[in-house]
Order: structure tokens, then sequence, then C-alpha cells
């Protein structure tokens, strides 16, 4: 019969010192000698990594209360706006805010010296009530002296995303990074074979409550993400072709460390934020194995035209073209550049295998898990 | 003979002076000019490759320090702080020239200034603005 395994048995494993616990890309390449069948008797966890640009983040904060104390409502922390529009002394700061003029300077700078340990300096202004007299406040913050320090991101960790290429005579600057003309480079953004939600492709495993690395620290899936999608064709892997499913992602950011935090500006486009992600895979049973086991060749996405849009799909590649350099579309030989940090993406599954091996990460069972959808709204111009 | 690429920086009044006529002439160094930015009445900037034997090459770079010409090998004009990189690649996309590229294994950012061409599109490419070129 074939194995299956519960997460309480795999986290008594944990707890015993016994799981076997591999990295995304080393059961990738144990792929290529077994079955799924021997991988399930053989792994317990495959742990995986991302750590790329993922501009709908931010992180909500407490400032505490001063003395008279202050119903804030326009602030500004290091020049760069940040809503007030919640409860006196709560903010969110949204990674992708600029300090306008200095557009190369925003939310997710500020995000990333709180996590530093920096001082940020905080300006606002308010109205003034009865119970919150204060009109005015500019003082200096850093992370020991607020009370919380959460970071929730709407959108992470994409499953699968566009490969981006240039048709047009002229450069153009994208959240894809700079796409030279004439179809002079093409860039893409995961981890491939390592990125969490290509190894459980219909997320079995991965629910709302997931424990995840996250930035550094121990972090959960709230929900989730948004443009959250489903409904994307799948190839003959099982894998979805081009951006499919997201995740909303929850945790401490005073807990946060800057090598897997870091903000980043992509010119004439602007601020964004990379963020390092981690998500464990208990390997259940065949199926989920052969998830785990999947390569860079086996997953595939859309090569989408950035200068023009109206060009829709231009072709597909799978990862293992994209990562040797260059692909091949409609008999053009392409260049090819990544987006989000493989190197990185190494060590956080590196770091998260060892936690779960030396028994400091157990594995969650998902509180629930995610609805399919059937594709997205688009908006409607109705006025 | 060992082929290096070289900025060289022309003071104003230096523009007028067939430098690298006599470098191939008089030197016999073989010379491929990767850019070039030159006005009369400027300082002027000139990427070259410099190919030759090291003394004939030492004799051609004593000649133009005569000239007043700075000649500074290129890794030195253009850096980048390797230490603070995350090795994401957004700058590899755009090095047309291949200087900059990814270690397939390793996956890390790999920079060879001997492919430099100076086009200056790493210093906005790179999303944490590692980059930078120093012409004085």
């Amino acid at each position: 019969m074939a194995k299956k395994r519960t997460i309480e048995e795999i986290n008594e494993k944990i707890r015993s010192g016994r799981a076997v616990v591999l990295t995304a890309e080393q059961v990738s390449a144990m792929g290529r000698e077994l079955t799924p069948s021997e991988i399930v008797e053989k792994v317990d966890v495959v742990t995986t990594g991302t750590f790329g640009p993922m501009c709908s983040s931010g992180m909500f904060i407490n400032f505490g209360h001063s003395d008279p104390p202050m119903r804030m409502e326009k602030l500004t922390m290091n020049n760069v706006p940040v809503f007030g529009g919640i409860a006196a002394v709560d903010a969110y700061i949204g990674a992708t805010e600029t300090a306008l003029p200095h557009d190369q300077y925003g939310g997710a700078h500020v995000i990333e010296e709180l996590i530093a340990g920096k001082d940020v300096l905080l300006q606002a202004t308010a109205k003034g009530t009865d119970c919150y007299p204060r009109t005015e406040i500019k003082t200096l913050i850093n992370r020991e002296r607020v009370n919380e320090m959460i970071m929730f991101n709407p959108r992470n960790a994409y499953q699968n995303y566009n490969v981006a290429v240039n048709s047009t005579s002229k450069m153009k600057y994208t959240y894809m990074g700079t796409l030279l003309p004439s179809f002079g480079n093409a860039t893409f953004s995961t981890s491939g074979e390592l990125s969490p939600l290509l190894n459980d492709p219909e997320m079995r495993t991965i629910g709302i409550g997931t424990r995840i690395f996250f930035g550094g620290a121990t972090g959960y899936v709230a929900w989730h993400g948004t443009q959250f999608n489903t409904g994307k064709p799948v190839n003959d892997h099982g894998v979805p072709v081009g951006n499919s499913a997201t995740l909303a992602l929850i945790g401490n950011a005073k807990e946060m460390d800057t090598r897997f935090i870091k903000a980043a500006y992509f010119e004439k486009y602007g601020v964004s934020i990379f963020v390092g992600v981690g998500i464990p895979i208990p390997v259940l049973d065949e199926d989920m194995a052969r998830r785990v086991m999947i390569r860079n060749s086996q997953i595939e996405t859309n090569v989408i035209d950035y200068g023009n849009p109206a060009n829709g799909v231009l072709g597909r590649a799978d990862y293992q073209s994209l990562f040797s350099g260059e692909i091949t579309l409609k008999g053009r030989k392409i260049r090819t550049a990544p987006l989000s940090s493989v190197k990185v993406a190494r060590e956080i599954a590196a770091i998260l295998r060892e936690e779960i091996m030396s028994g400091r990460f157990m594995l969650t069972e998902p509180v629930e898990l995610f609805r399919k959808t059937t594709g997205l709204n688009s908006l409607q111009i109705r006025l | 003979m060992k082929s290096r690429r070289f900025v060289l920086t022309f003071p104003p009044e230096a523009t007028g002076e067939p430098i690298t006529y006599n470098l191939i002439r008089k030197f016999d160094i073989m010379v491929n000019i990767v850019k070039a930015d030159v006005s009369p009445g400027q300082v002027g900037h000139l990427v070259m490759e410099m190919t030759a034997p090291s003394k004939v090459l030492k004799e051609g770079m004593e000649y133009m320090k005569q000239q007043n010409v700075e000649c500074v090998p290129i890794d030195r004009k253009i850096t980048y702080s390797e230490d603070l990189c995350i090795h994401c690649g957004a700058c590899s996309a755009v090095c047309f020239a291949g200087a900059l590229t990814m270690n397939r294994k390793t996956a890390e950012l790999e920079f060879e200034p001997e492919k430099c061409v100076m086009c200056e599109l790493c210093l906005t490419a790179c999303p944490l603005k590692l980059f930078s070129i120093d012409l004085g």
C-alpha cells in the first residue's frame, strides 16, 4: 500500500530528531534517480525559498502614546507618507509609498531602516480632540521604542510569474527591470524549483495558518494573497503556466533581519521591497513527493511583451532555459536574467532545513485550505 | 600579449593631439575603441582596449602621461559594493557587453571589468544602486 503520513507524524519525527529534511533543490536532484514512492519513503519535509521584489508589502506599526496623547491623522516617516487612517497611534507603512519629490526613497527603505534598528523621523499632525489634545509631533522612533512592528503583506510569493521582453525600439523601465529594445533581454522573477508554491502547486499543505520563514523571522500565512488565481492552465507536470496563486503573509518585523528584507528602487518605476519567504512542504504521500521533485525544466511560464502588452503572450519558456542565460523565442535567441536572488533563496531553504532538523521549527496543519477560483475581475470604467 | 581595457581621460588641451594614432604608429599597440566621448575644448573620455607586450604597453602609457592623458584600468573606474549585493541579477539583464553575468552554479553575480564598455546601464538597473563610475 502506498505510504502516507500526517503532519503530526512528521512533527513527532522532528521532535525525536529523526526527520529527514531536504531542500527543494536537493530533492529535485534526487528525483532524477528515484521514483515518487521511493522519495516518500526517504524524505519527510522539503524546504523552499524565494527572495524577490514583492511590491504588495508593508508594515503595521504602533508608536505608543505621547503625553499629552494624539490622534495622528497625517503622518510621515523619514518624509515618506504613511497611512494613518486607523486608530490614534497605529499606522501602515506601504512599501512602495515614496517621499516626493525624491521618489527613489520610500516605505520599503523606512521598513528596512526600522528592522536594522535605526532611528526614523516621525512627524504627524492632527486636528486635536478632547481626548487627544495634541495637534503636532516630531520625534525619533526606532524598533526598541515602538510597541509593535507587524509586517503584513497582502500579496507575496507569487506562484510562477511572467517572463518580460520588449519588442519596441525604445528602452522600457518596468517592475521587471530595464528591458532593452528589440528583444535585447528577457527578465524573470521566481526561484524556479526552489519556489514555495511551485512545490505544492495545488496548495494541499499550504493554507491559512501555515508557519513559514518570513524575512528572517517566523511568520504565518494569513490568507490567500490578493489577485489569487487558481484558474490558470497547468502544464503536463501539473504546474500553472504564468502568474497564478499568491499568499498574504504576516510576521513580527521586530524579529526580522535586513538580509531578508531589502528595499529596492527600479529605475523610472519606483520603490519595491525584496522579501525572503521560505515554506516547509511535508511529504505526505506519493502525490506530494511527485510535486516536490519538480525540476526547472518542468516549470514553464509565459513570455509577455512589456513594450506592447497588446501583443499578449509571445511564447512559453521553461526555467532551465531561463536560468541558462538564454531562451529561444520564435527562432530568436534572447539573453535572460533573473530579478529574484536564487543565492538568497538557497540560504533561506538551508536555514529553514536547519531549523526544522534541530527541532526549533515545527510544521503546522493549515487551519483552512484555500478555495479554488476561476479568474480575476478587471476594473471596468463605469462612468 | 594581453588585452586590457582602460579609461583614458583627456584634458581639454590634449584633444588636438593625435594620441590614438601615435599609440598605433609609434608604439605598435593594437587599439580597439569601445566608447568615445571627446569634444574639442572639453574633458574627454575614451574607453579603449589595448593589446601589446607589457613593455610596449608601459611605454605607451608613459607617452600618454607626458601628454597629460590619464590612463586607468577600467576596473578602477567602475566599481560595485560587492558586500551589499543580493545577487538578484537585475544588472546582468542590461549588460549587453557580458561583463555582468550570473554564475549558474553559485547563483552569484560575476563582474568581468575587461568586458565592460562603460555604457553605464548597470548604474540605474541595480535596484540597490550599488554601482558607481568615477570619471573624475
